[in-house]
């Protein structure tokens, strides 16, 4: 069984996003606190990796984005970004969310990318350039004219994925981007989100309930423990080759395995 | 009003080439159009038939009095100057009335603290209509324009107030939550999120108090005035001057439609991309 603490041999290294020991509640008025949603909440995400934390649905995984995003503040524990602790919401740390309300409707799809920027003083004609060059990027070359109302589903998610690589961001916190798309669309996007992350090497933390999709896109994947007071309890790095497809050796073997785990998972808590 | 939304899905295909679907809404749009024209000869004919067979012209004159009288008073220009000084009225009281309510809407909306302040006010105001403060408006700024265009100040003030509240309260925290991400500042969220995704329901509050403005120029008119349409139908009642009551009720409809629908034109032309009104 791997520890709650990855290769303590490496961490001094390319330790990068951290968390250690982190709690958190939500608040109830009147009523007895409900035990928090994440208890003794442990992780440690290297520089340049590609991590998917999986878990049940309610098991508190959008909890742990939206901390590290800056949203939350945890009750307790530490949080920190290349040895810098997480206070609030910052342009190093870049959100793409399942809901694609988060665009901004009225702005044009390159507007939209040109957000970023323009909020930090880019000049114009730099940032419609950089825009451009992130649509291409997102394979949305030509559509940048277009509002978000006249995009597809699959579209709008690349729109939110250009507009916060054109920010640079130190790491993408991904919250189940394409958890609301139909499977061919996902299927796509997963692979094009492996390809500009090979592109760009950014760091990368995924969440899903889809084991098939941490998989597929991964260099380790954290198993979430049902909640409450949830926790990373298994890391499993991912060997497979990449490009990966589901029909690839040991793919199934790895689905099985982690699938069996969450499935362990529930009994614990029986 | 479907005719008005048919019209507004049509402007935002208007980008796309013609196709035959495109050819078809068109001609359908032209079918609606008959339609609504249709609508408007039947009502008038339907007034005449009831007016001519069942009362007398000073009861309920029909639609030919009406015009008659009507051409009458365009041609002594005393009906312009009715409708030129209400026009103006609930135009300048309108727009100044938004101009104060949609900034202090938005800070309502945006910051918790503003709201606590100005809540009591809101609440307790919204409730008493504008005409209650007449009288002591007149007594205040004397019989002149000021105190007609301060009434429909009030009025506008908490229709669009309040709507620019809810638009603010409906605004999806994903947005604001990107928005910091990506580097705005809390002023730089405001003006560039907060303001762009409520602008429908400041628009939509603006529709509605123009509304509503209609209604308190005639009754502030009706008391304290010498002049505009509600002036007109009032003092009409004096002499049992039916037809021109009458004028001033066809007029008083006819310009809340033409206002209303220059006001959906100019949302359409401008600001379809913040969202749909209605």
């Amino acid at each position: 069984m791997l520890s709650k603490l990855v290769r303590p041999e490496a961490e001094a290294a390319a330790d990068f996003l951290v968390a250690r020991n982190v709690s958190y509640g939500y608040e109830t008025k009147g009523r007895p606190s409900p035990p928090p949603v994440l208890a003794a909440f442990d992780l440690v995400i290297t520089r340049g990796e590609f991590f998917c934390l999986l878990g049940p649905s309610g098991c508190g995984k959008t909890t742990v984005l939206n901390l590290m995003a800056g949203f939350l503040s945890p009750r307790e524990g530490t949080l920190t970004l290349d040895g810098r602790p997480i206070t609030g919401p910052g342009v190093d740390r870049a959100v793409v969310f399942q809901s694609d309300d988060s665009l901004f409707t009225w702005l044009r799809a390159i507007d939209n990318v040109a957000f970023g920027p323009r909020m930090t003083g880019m000049d114009r004609d730099r940032r419609y350039a950089l825009a451009r060059e992130y649509l291409r990027l997102v394979n949305l070359e030509g559509q940048g004219d277009k509002y978000p109302g006249e995009l597809s589903g699959g579209m709008k998610q690349r729109v939110q994925i250009a507009r916060v690589l054109a920010n640079d961001p130190k790491i993408l916190l991904m919250d189940e981007p394409f958890g609301a798309l139909d499977a061919q669309t996902r299927t796509r996007l997963q692979d094009e989100l492996v390809d500009v992350w090979g592109k760009m090497r950014k760091t990368v933390l995924f969440i899903t309930h889809d084991i098939a999709e941490a998989i597929l896109l991964a260099d380790r994947i954290g198993i979430m423990t049902r909640g409450p007071q949830a926790h990373v309890g298994e890391i499993i790095t991912v060997e497979l080759a990449r490009p990966r497809r589901r029909g690839s050796p040991g793919f199934g073997e790895l689905w099985e395995r982690i699938n069996a785990l969450i499935e362990g998972t529930r009994e614990d808590e029986q | 009003m479907s005719v008005l939304g048919s019209r507004r899905n049509a402007a935002a295909f208007s980008h796309a080439p013609p196709t035959p679907q495109l050819a078809r809404l068109r001609a359908m749009l032209k079918g609606e159009h008959l339609l609504y024209l249709a609508s408007i000869v039947g009502m008038i004919v339907l007034w005449h038939v009831i007016a001519t067979t069942f009362f007398k012209p000073q009861f309920f004159p029909g639609p030919a009095v009406v015009f008659a009288t009507g051409v009458e008073m365009v041609q002594s220009h005393e009906l312009f100057e009715h409708i030129g000084i209400s026009l103006q009225r609930i135009l300048i009281g309108f727009f100044v009335g938004s101009a104060i309510a949609a900034p202090i809407g938005l800070l309502m909306g945006s910051i918790r603290k503003v709201r606590v302040v100005f809540d009591p006010y809101t609440q307790f105001f919204r409730f008493v209509p504008s005409i209650a403060w007449l009288t002591p408006v007149v007594m205040w700024f004397g019989v002149g324009e000021i105190s007609k265009v301060l009434i429909i100040v009030y009025t506008t003030t908490f229709i669009v107030l309040i709507n620019t509240m809810v638009g603010v309260a409906n605004i999806a925290p994903n947005k604001l939550r990107a928005a910091a991400c990506l580097g705005a500042t809390p002023v730089q969220a405001f003006f560039h999120v907060t303001l762009p995704a409520s602008l429908p329901f400041i628009l939509t509050g603006m529709r509605l108090a123009m509304g509503n403005s209609f209604a308190t120029v005639v009754s502030a008119e009706m008391i304290a005035a010498d002049t505009g349409l509600g002036y007109l139908i009032f003092n009409s009642r004096l002499w049992m001057a039916t037809d021109r009551i009458f004028i001033g009720i066809v007029c008083l409809g006819a310009l809340g439609l033409i206002t209303d629908r220059f006001f959906r034109y100019l949302i359409v032309r401008f600001a379809h991309q913040y969202g749909p009104i209605e």
